[in-house]
């Protein structure tokens, strides 16, 4: 069997999804005849049609709201935005519509939508291409909020995003997309979304990661072995609804925790994993909850690019802070 | 029932037409005696030297972003025209807003090939331009300039200034919403800008054709009271023309203009597109035929105003300008970590220097490669 990358697992997905059911549709900028900007949706025109697979006109507001109506029709479509960076003029109809007509109409009408839009940096891309922007969605009740981190993680979250009864914002890590590949089984089957996933079990300490940083925090807990300490690793995958319990029963197995977020500091989806830690696993808590993220900056150009992002090196540093507490 | 055949005679409640300019054609050949100021052979050869500068920059671009000295780039191979064609238009005074495809008009408005070659490197003193300050960056989030353009212009009018905008765009961001309603706000103010559609015929992999069913991107004028016209955008002359005289009636008062300039994208959208997987090589072959720059050069030929000596000086002259200009960026050390946190706010809060302590600390321990 051959081994896919992620950018080709989000395409096995569409692929399945569309095959498996006529109601899914793909719609955005590029992804017809030229398969997407990262070919994620290569092949599909010409394997489903015109009518399933839309080239639309560059307009993201528009693209949110005819995905909606296509949704309250019983279509299940999966939009494109190009990148999380232009996602902007789209939260309109996120946080006033998609996320509201279940609420609004006690159930009469809802939204069975996905937004993919790759996401993050450290691609050198050009401005407003690297943005770790999914706090923003995880505040808006009704959104579920999904960010994949390898192919087979991609593969099975995808499928549960375009099954699931409402609207999800699933965001692709670009520099994850091409970055590994593993063996992706396609034969439909979803993986759960409202579920951290532990990708490493360790005793000392819990890195808990989502997207891009899952690697870091797993070179992390390599280095960390290397010097006797033994590192759970928790890829947090669906950020919205929140899978808390695992999250929980981590540290409270560990007593230790380093969340990692690329995004910014401030507002960022750390500060609420970081709170519900201090409740939930209060007791149990060795060492203050460390993070590791972005700086409160814009993220920078190219050239600076690397100074921003958060490194293995800078994880392992918070974990051996929160060693220290004996 | 209603029968809904029978409707009594409708008057016609508004008219319009879109007008299409065009001084040169693709041979070469004037097909409309030049406005005074550009039958002047001088001014040509000022705006075909500016051509060929441009061009000069995009293949140097494009060959650094190959051989991995500059990140994704934007050529604006044989659309370069439009922004010459406006930019040389303005006055310093005035103000650009461009798109991202526009630097044949950065240039044009003093913005340098080293500048340049900085910001397409990725770093951000690039936008730090010597042009005219109060011109504003590219704009990479599509047709979200639009409106600053209009804003500009308000401020303009507030101060009674004799100024006015020029902002460009491509066909696909008639698109955005953002277009529209600055169109629209410009519209009902009277504003003093003049916003240049570079209709390059793609949006990446979209062709006009399912961009939009109207059958001139000008008439999205029209429905915010706005005269539009097209003109031939590869004709310099003609973008010249249009974008000169649209200015002179915004300083006058006049209002707001929309003036689609009708050229195509020669090249693949950037370094990281394959247009060969949308568009077939024919299209891209016939439009060579329709450049901007060789029919100029044929008129200046035939002006008797041009020679090969001229030719060859002119890019000689140029490939020394565009090499030394890589060469300096190539020079150019990377900005000081710092610098990502000094521009964040005015005044450094103290929440933010105290992140930027951590990552000088960090950095003097771990140095990260850039
Ligand atoms: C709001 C937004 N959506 C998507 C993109 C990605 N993108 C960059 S250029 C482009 C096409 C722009 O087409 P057009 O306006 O015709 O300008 P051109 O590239 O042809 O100069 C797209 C979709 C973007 N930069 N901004
Ligand atoms: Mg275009």
């Amino acid at each position: 069997m051959s081994e896919i990358n992620l950018v080709q697992a989000v395409n096995l997905a569409l692929a399945r999804a569309m095959a498996d059911d006529e109601k899914v549709l793909v719609l955005g900028q590029d992804i017809g005849i030229n398969g997407g900007v990262f070919r994620a949706t290569d092949g599909l025109l010409k394997r489903f049609g015109e009518d399933r697979v839309r080239d639309t006109p560059l307009a993201e507001a528009m693209i949110g709201g005819i995905s909606i109506g296509l949704a309250l029709q019983g279509f299940r479509p999966v939009a494109e935005i190009q990148f999380s960076g232009f996602i902007y003029p789209c939260i309109d109809q996120l946080a006033n519509h998609a996320s509201r007509f279940r609420t609004r109409t006690r159930g009469r009408l809802s939204c069975p939508m996905v937004l993919r839009a790759p996401c993050s940096g450290g691609t050198k891309a050009l401005e407003h291409h690297s943005e770790s922007n999914e706090a923003m969605f995880t505040n808006i009740p009704g959104l579920r909020v999904v960010i994949p981190s390898s192919p087979k993680m991609a593969y099975g979250l995808l499928l549960a995003a375009i099954r699931d009864p409402d609207p999800v914002v699933f965001l692709e890590p670009t520099r994850l997309y091409r970055a590994v590949s593993e063996e992706v089984v396609d034969d439909g089957t979803a993986l759960p979304l409202d579920r951290c996933f532990v990708r490493r079990e360790g005793t000392d300490l819990t890195l808990i990661a989502w997207g891009a940083m899952v690697r870091e925090a797993l070179e992390s807990a390599q280095q960390l072995e290397a010097r006797g300490v033994s590192a759970e690793v928790i890829d947090v995958a669906t950020l919205k609804p929140l899978d808390e319990a695992t999250l929980v029963a981590s540290v409270q197995k560990t007593g230790r925790c380093v969340i990692v977020q690329e995004a910014p500091l401030s507002g960022g989806y750390g500060g609420e994993i970081a709170a519900r830690i201090a409740d939930g696993a209060f007791s149990s808590l060795l060492a203050p909850i460390q993070r590791v993220t972005g700086y409160d900056t814009v993220m920078p150009l190219s050239r600076l690019e690397q100074i921003y992002l958060p490194k293995a090196a800078s994880v392992t540093t918070a974990a051996e802070r929160a060693m220290v507490y004996a | 029932m209603i029968e809904t055949t029978a409707r009594p005679a409708r008057r016609e409640s508004a008219h319009f037409e879109i007008g299409y300019t065009r001084y040169l054609d693709p041979d070469g050949k004037l097909v409309a005696p030049l406005p005074p100021g550009l039958a002047d052979p001088v001014r040509a050869i000022a705006l075909y030297s500016a051509l060929v500068r441009a061009r000069s920059f995009d293949q140097k671009a494009v060959a650094m972003q190959r051989t991995g000295r500059l990140g994704t780039y934007a050529s604006s191979l044989g659309q370069e025209a439009v922004a010459v064609g406006a930019a040389s238009a303005m006055r310093p005074e005035d103000v650009f807003v461009p798109s991202f495809r526009e630097h044949a008009g950065q240039l044009v408005r003093g913005v340098t090939p080293r500048e340049l070659f900085l910001y397409w490197g990725g770093d951000e003193r690039g936008n730090d331009f010597s042009g005219p300050r109060e011109d504003l960056p590219n704009c990479v989030p599509i047709g979200s300039h639009a409106a600053h353009a209009a804003g500009v212009a308000l401020a303009f009018r507030l101060r009674r200034e004799p100024r006015a905008v020029v902002a460009i765009f491509g066909d696909g961001a008639t698109s955005k919403g953002d277009v529209a309603e600055a169109f629209n706000f410009a519209g009902v103010w009277k504003l003093p800008v003049v916003f240049v559609i570079s209709n390059n015929q793609w949006a990446i992999s979209v062709p006009r054709r399912n961009q939009s069913a109207a059958e001139t991107l000008a008439q999205k004028a029209i429905a915010a009271g706005i005269p539009g016209e097209q003109v031939d955008g590869n004709d310099v002359f003609a973008v010249h023309a249009a974008v000169a005289a649209a200015l002179e009636r915004a300083r006058a008062g006049g209002g707001t203009s929309v003036i689609e300039a009708v050229t195509y994208r020669l090249g693949d959208h950037t370094t990281a597109d394959d247009a060969s997987r949308y568009r077939n090589d024919a299209e891209v072959k016939a439009h060579w035929q329709e450049e901007p720059i060789k029919r100029l050069e044929a008129y200046l030929v035939a002006l008797g105003r041009w020679g090969k000596d001229d030719q060859e000086r002119l890019l000689q002259e140029t490939k020394a300008e565009i090499d030394a200009a890589s060469a300096a960026y190539l020079a150019t050390a990377p900005q000081a970590l710092a610098t990502i946190f000094d521009f964040t706010y005015a005044n450094m809060p103290a929440d933010l220097q105290r992140q930027k302590d951590g990552a000088l600390a960090s950095a003097a321990t771990t140095p990260v490669k850039g």
